[in-house]
């Protein structure tokens, strides 16, 4: 399984399935952070932003997520204040340009962004910006590359490790998959070279029948990770349980801000309930990013979703498996099969 | 709080009045753009211009522009304006002639922007050889929030080309062993307007690519190889050309990856952006699909043209079916170039 969005879209650019045996099968896993954010989030996030006092600042890929009720991007055109941003600054910057407004950024993603979350609430807090909070999505991967493999029907010999996320994590972070569970697992970067030279050692582990952390991003990936990142993960936020789009709450998979920082939570400023989460019955998201199913087993890819019209989480983000799938793989022949 | 911004000269700005048709609009006309714009056409401030009836058949286009930033490294909106227009006649196989120039301005904006984008319109109509002959401008109320900056500023320019003798163009014509040809460097434009796009900014040496093309093509087109197909790669990128080319045609299209002139600096902000390279827009480039017999001519052409040093054959075309555009990887694998289905964003980790 390749963990991670950045790999799947990677793999797809580089026509590496089309050099890869039968025999070697590469299933894309939850690492989208747009696709794994649950519904019941996404909701919270367009109620606030329906609030004529909110402006909400969110990453450009969860405008067209959909909630219970439309999305971002139809409130938006209904005159809602949503304003995309490419960083967790950006919001704070939304925040001190708009006084008289309250900024709620949208945070998601992995430790890839949070610690830029996480940077970014020390700095509202040093400078008092009482009109910035945070909605906190966050998600942590190796409790859910664990929990995938405790439910004991994905059936994964090893994973290719996530390149950023590693960054911060360290290639021990997945030590707990090798011990606990004896899968293989090999951290790469996201050149076609670095995933064929990742596979390499992941499929030679298998063959051998030995399971090990290895690195081949040796260049930027620390068997401890980045301190500074880590250090501020563990200042700003505590782990908590967190729903996962379609795969449930995953115990201390997420991220909570600090007591300290409790002030600055969206949930809370804005007394908000997070609700029940109401996907498509007939979408099958949840169980493409365990590696259970192939998007095109869904019933509704690129007939009802598209990414112009996207049902499920995994068809909006350009890093979701069915986004990819939608855009490198689909063919006129499968369509005319249709 | 933020201060207030301070209190604007009138005397710097764009003033709705300048919209209203009385004596601040003939000024502005008068004195910020006729001066740029040598034309005999324009000068009576006529309601429309005379032209000379051609000798061949016209060919009528309109586009209109709304980038922002309105300046950015390698161009600005003027200079897109021009450029783009001429393109569109270029591809079609005229000779651009005449354009039109219609400004919407945004109450506030600053004159000396203002100044600085009507100098592009002109040089860049000097550079493409064509005049601008009529034209209006009008003013919009200000939509910046406050202490927001003003700077809306819009185009819209029509154009009118000779149509040259001899010329058939057509994606009917496009036939299997035909090759495509690139014109040059792909993504820049779309990359270098990116980098400083709010929340993005990134330093790049990257600059558009924003110029007019009808000087290349003429060269292309005196030649007398047998050119079937041109096209601009505007937004879209190269995907959106080869698809067009592809559907149109019903016919499958073979793109060799190394072959795809690119910067090595767009290639890396667009994987720091998390962008396909092949779908980012271009200004200042054009696909086109000859017959195998006359690709090299072409390729010469195009590269005897300071606009078309990095040309490069990048692709075949083929019977495969069904029809499809792939893509034959610098990793040695193969898949497929779609046309993108919407706006193109970075993605977020």
């Amino acid at each position: 399984m390749e963990v991670c969005g950045t790999h799947t879209v990677s793999i797809f650019r580089g026509g590496i399935r089309s050099l890869l045996p039968d025999s070697l099968r590469l299933v894309s896993g939850p690492g989208c952070p747009v696709c794994v954010t649950a519904q019941r989030h996404i909701d919270a996030a367009i109620h606030l932003a329906a609030r004529d006092d909110v402006i909400l600042a969110t990453y450009g890929d969860m405008l067209r997520v959909p909630g219970r009720g439309g999305s971002l991007e139809g409130l938006r055109a209904a005159g809602g204040q949503i304003r995309v941003i490419q960083s967790a600054r950006g919001a704070l910057r939304l925040a001190r340009e708009n006084p008289d407004k309250q900024v709620v950024f949208l945070a998601i993603g992995f430790e890839t962004t949070a610690p830029a979350t996480a940077v970014t609430v020390l700095e509202a807090e040093h400078d008092s910006q009482d009109n910035f909070s945070v909605l906190m999505c966050h998600k942590l991967v190796v409790p859910a590359m664990l929990a995938l493999l405790q439910a004991r029907d994905a059936p994964l010999d090893g994973f290719l490790c996530p390149g950023h996320v590693s960054v911060v994590i360290g290639a021990d972070a997945y030590r707990p998959l090798v011990e606990q569970h004896g899968k293989a697992c090999v951290i790469a970067g996201f050149e076609p070279d670095q995933i064929l030279g990742g596979l390499l050692h992941l499929v030679q582990q298998v063959a051998e029948g030995r399971a090990a952390v290895e690195n081949v991003y040796a260049a930027v990936v620390t068997p401890g990770g980045n301190r500074v990142a880590l250090d501020l993960l563990q200042r700003v936020f505590v782990p908590a349980d967190a729903p996962w789009r379609a795969l449930g709450v995953i115990p201390r998979s997420g991220l909570e801000l600090a007591a300290p920082y409790r002030r600055f939570d969206a949930l809370e400023r804005f007394h908000v309930e997070l609700g029940e989460d109401g996907d498509h019955p007939a979408c099958r998201c949840g169980e493409v990013i365990q590696g259970k199913v192939e998007p095109d087993q869904c019933a509704l890819f690129a007939s009802e979703c598209t990414p112009l019209a996207p049902v499920g989480p995994c068809m909006v983000s350009s890093e979701g498996t069915c986004a990819a799938w939608y855009k490198y793989r689909r063919t006129p022949a499968r369509e005319v099969a249709r | 709080m933020n201060p207030p911004t301070p209190p604007a000269s009138t005397s710097d700005r764009v003033l709705l009045a300048h919209g209203g048709g009385g004596e601040l609009t003939s000024r502005l006309i008068r004195e910020r753009l006729l001066p740029s714009f040598n034309s005999k056409y324009l000068a009576p401030l006529t309601d429309g211009a005379l032209l000379p009836r051609p000798a061949s058949d016209v060919v009528f286009t309109t586009d209109s522009y709304v980038v922002t930033p309105l300046e950015f490294p390698g161009g600005d909106i003027g200079r897109l304006a021009v450029a783009g227009t001429v393109n569109d006649l270029a591809v079609m196989g005229a000779e651009p002639v005449a354009l039109s120039l219609g400004l919407i301005l945004e109450e506030g904006l600053p004159l000396a922007v203002l100044d600085r984008i009507v100098t592009a319109i002109a040089a860049t109509a000097q550079e493409a050889g064509v005049e601008i002959v009529t034209g209006d401008t009008k003013v919009i109320e200000r939509r910046a929030t406050a202490g927001g900056a003003s700077d809306g500023l819009f185009i819209n320019t029509a154009g009118i080309g000779h149509l040259r003798p001899g010329i058939a163009l057509g994606v009917d014509r496009v036939a299997p062993g035909d090759i495509v040809i690139v014109s040059g460097t792909i993504a820049d434009h779309g990359l270098a307007v990116m980098s400083l796009r709010n929340g993005i900014e990134f330093e790049t040496e990257l600059r558009s690519d924003a110029a007019p093309l009808n000087h290349l093509l003429r060269g292309v087109f005196d030649t007398g190889a047998a050119v079937k197909f041109v096209r601009d790669a505007t937004r879209g990128g190269i995907a959106g050309v080869l698809a067009d080319i592809s559907d149109g045609s019903g016919l499958s299209i073979e793109i060799e990856e190394r072959q795809v002139p690119i910067l090595p600096a767009a290639r890396h902000a667009a994987e720091l952006l998390g962008l396909d390279p092949l779908t980012v827009a271009n200004e200042g480039k054009v696909l086109l699909v000859a017959a195998p017999s006359d690709a090299e001519q072409v390729l010469g052409a195009l590269r005897s043209h300071a606009l078309g040093k990095p040309a490069s054959l990048i692709g075949r075309v083929t019977e495969r079916r069904p029809p499809l555009v792939e893509l034959l990887t610098r990793a040695g694998g193969r898949r497929i170039i779609q046309r993108p289905y919407g706006e193109e964003l970075p993605r977020i980790c």
